[in-house]
């Protein structure tokens, strides 16, 4: 992982910079979950699954089509922006893949996340409207479109043997290949983030683009970028799911957008851009899945569920994500 | 906005006329956004009412007026905290608690349904200020704070109505979804509704008229208030709103305060229009993103600072009356959310074509 200023001047120092809190405290929380889980188990049946590394592989497993989504979302809103078509750009790519199947199934479906990220990117940055409504109407459009173009049914093509073999195999029957995927897509983000110019560009972006372009940055080229890249992540993050059920099916990415935006916020990440850590989202991620897994453990009902998933993500941002006082 | 901003140029001596037009023309240029929507509604309007079998009828106009009033609250629920330079993504939910506490409260004697009515206001009110001390006490980005909270409303909502149902007055309904004449006829005003100087107004629907009084009784008043100008002035630019001593945290309070209102105030009419309470979270959550592009389409800057509740509520009828057309068309039903991304896409991409006039290209970065 990357060492920021702030490791790199005082590294024996205990004290927790401002980045690194989030990392910590959520990956407390973590544990925190881990172990009420257990506590539950324990009392009522008297065994902690929670603590088998089958169960917590298996947790990754089905956490790393959220983890992938969340990556290029972590991407666009470290720009300031933020990407509203994920759902259907990842149920478009699910339904071109198994349509088109074969060997071309998975570069049609990453291909179809690429183009409407490019398009995103095409009116956020050069069109300037504000990605919120912009990616709001694509993933209308894309629904619009995938829906005429199944007749408002899940489509019958199936997901090919190499992508179910991605979401669902097991490398030795224990390391699930989709786990393997997302840290791919992880690796790739990372040395994004920290090893390249783009990467700089992003957060000199996020802080202030007015800066970036007096500093030679071709802000519109990094934006088109950035905004691809989500798509991308998002149509692959749809061809794993397709893998995983089998089949594309109408509103799959419907449960993406919400986790993926709360697991970004939550790792840490400035929701107005320029600042965090991938290592955060990596985090965010575990504990959206988590919390998700041990609340249907404790067969919380839908309205429960939903009151602790809001009451979570405010008590963790008041503890490190409250912004500055404004003092002029 | 612009009232106290004009005084000292329109005093300078000049002539009556020309002062009167100059104002004009600001004016037109300083709600250029809502009249685009305005025209753009009243043209895809006529163009509906023309070609209905049954246009310029008053069953017609009815029957939009209702299908329009929680989407146009919850849009101008929406545009307070836009105008900070904020969103609320829990417009949607606190519509549909409300909704579902409706369900359970307006029924029973005038005394009981009035009570009712008030508790479901004061929930809605009551949703918006905890959005805003979340807001302004705990400091957390208004998107994300409200993104969390609109989850426990929903969970909040799901136990007052695990499966849709739920009752409201019967009367009540029917007289607020309804004309004039017939709301004066179900409570035995004013002759019933015959009264001869009530004809002339007779056939506008109740809807419109409650529109009407939000807007003259609350948003108006709202905007005029220094409260209501810290708004603008919070999202023009917080830290210059700072400097000049204006109150920030009250005013922020009292948007999203205000947000929850109008919210609650759809949410009960929509109770009211469907008698019952239905904790839909995907109905909740088009009602959120509706509000959003309808607050685009009414002019109102998503950066904060700029634009109206009004164009808000022109915005939400623009989007239902592209809807209303879609039906008179026979548009498959599957084509549908198409045809409505793509007007959105090509509403807000004309907004594009304002950078060809920027001379400097480092105000395309706001």
């Amino acid at each position: 992982m990357s060492r920021t200023a702030d490791t790199i001047i005082a590294p024996r120092s205990l004290r927790l910079g401002p980045d690194d809190k989030p990392v910590v405290f959520a990956a407390g929380f973590v544990l925190l979950i881990l172990l009420v889980g257990t506590g539950y188990t324990l009392y009522t049946q008297g065994s902690a699954p929670l603590l088998q590394p089958q169960y917590l592989l298996q947790q990754l497993q089905v956490g790393s089509f959220l983890g992938i989504v969340a990556a290029g979302l972590m991407v666009v809103i470290l720009l300031g922006h933020i990407d509203l078509s994920a759902p259907w750009t990842l149920t478009a790519a699910a339904m071109m893949a198994t349509a088109v199947g074969g060997p071309w199934a998975i570069p049609a479906g990453i291909g179809v996340g690429l183009l409407v990220g490019i398009a995103n990117g095409l009116g956020v940055a050069y069109l300037r409207v504000p990605s919120m409504i912009f990616t709001l109407g694509m993933n209308a459009v894309i629904r619009g479109l995938m829906v005429a173009h199944t007749g408002g049914f899940a489509p019958a093509t199936a997901a090919t043997d190499l992508m179910q073999y991605l979401a669902v195999s097991r490398i030795g029957g224990v390391i699930p290949v989709a786990l393997l995927v997302w840290l791919a897509i992880s690796l790739i983000i990372v040395v994004i983030l920290t090893r390249t110019t783009l990467g700089r560009a992003i957060y000199a972006i996020g802080n202030r683009e007015r800066a970036a372009y007096l500093s030679g940055i071709d802000t519109n080229r990094v934006i088109l970028i950035a905004f691809a890249l989500s798509g991308a992540a998002a149509g692959l993050a749809g061809v794993l799911l397709a893998g995983y059920s089998t089949k594309a099916y109408q509103g799959m990415g419907d449960a993406y957008l919400l986790p993926a935006i709360a697991a970004v916020v939550i790792g840490g990440t400035n929701i107005l851009g320029g600042r965090g850590r991938y290592l955060g989202t990596l985090v965010g991620v575990i504990l959206i899945v988590l919390l998700n897994s041990v609340l249907s453990i404790m067969q919380m009902p839908e309205a429960g569920r939903q009151i602790i998933y809001g009451c979570v993500i405010i008590s963790m941002l008041l503890v490190y994500g409250r912004g500055d006082r404004v003092t002029g | 906005m612009s009232d106290t901003v004009l005084t000292p140029a329109a005093a300078e001596p000049q002539g009556k006329t020309r002062r009167w037009s100059e104002g004009l023309g600001l004016r037109c240029r300083q709600h250029s956004g809502i009249l685009g929507a305005l025209a753009l509604f009243l043209v895809l309007y006529l163009f509906y009412q023309l070609s209905h079998p049954r246009g310029f009828t008053g069953p017609i106009l009815i029957q939009n007026a209702n299908e329009v009033f929680a989407l146009a609250l919850v849009s101008m629920a929406q545009t307070v905290p836009v105008l900070m330079a904020g969103l609320d993504l829990s417009v949607g939910a606190v519509m549909t608690l409300v909704g579902c506490i409706a369900s359970h409260l307006v029924d029973g004697s005038p005394a009981e349904i009035a009570l009712g009515i008030v508790i479901c206001l004061a929930s809605g009110a009551a949703c918006g200020f905890v959005n805003g001390c979340v807001v302004v006490y705990g400091r957390i980005q208004p998107i994300i704070a409200t993104l969390a909270t609109s989850a426990i409303y929903m969970g909040l909502a799901l136990i007052l109505r695990p499966t849709p149902g739920g009752k409201v007055q019967e009367d009540l309904s029917w007289a607020v979804t309804s004309d004039v004449r017939e709301f004066a006829a179900t409570f035995g005003l004013f002759d019933d509704g015959e009264a001869a100087w009530l004809q002339p107004f007779a056939w506008i629907p109740v809807p419109f008229v409650l529109l009407a009084l939000i807007i003259l009784l609350v948003w108006v008043p709202f905007t005029r208030s220094v409260t209501g100008r810290t708004v603008y002035a919070v999202g023009s630019s917080e830290s210059a709103a700072y400097m000049s001593g204006l109150p920030i945290s009250r005013a922020k309070l009292a948007a999203f305060t205000l947000a929850g209102l109008f919210a609650g105030l759809g949410g009960l009419f929509l109770a009211l229009q469907t008698s019952s309470g239905n904790a839909d979270i995907p109905q909740a959550g088009a009602y959120t993103l509706n509000s959003i592009a309808a607050v685009v389409i009414g002019g109102t800057s998503l950066l904060g600072g700029a634009g109206s509740a009004i164009g808000s509520m022109i915005g939400a009828m623009v989007l239902r009356t592209i809807s209303f057309n879609f039906r008179i068309f026979d548009v498959a039903p599957l084509l549908q959310p198409l045809f409505e991304g793509l007007v959105l896409l090509a509403a807000v991409s004309i907004g594009g074509l304002r950078l060809l006039r920027l001379k400097n290209k480092l105000e395309v970065f706001r």
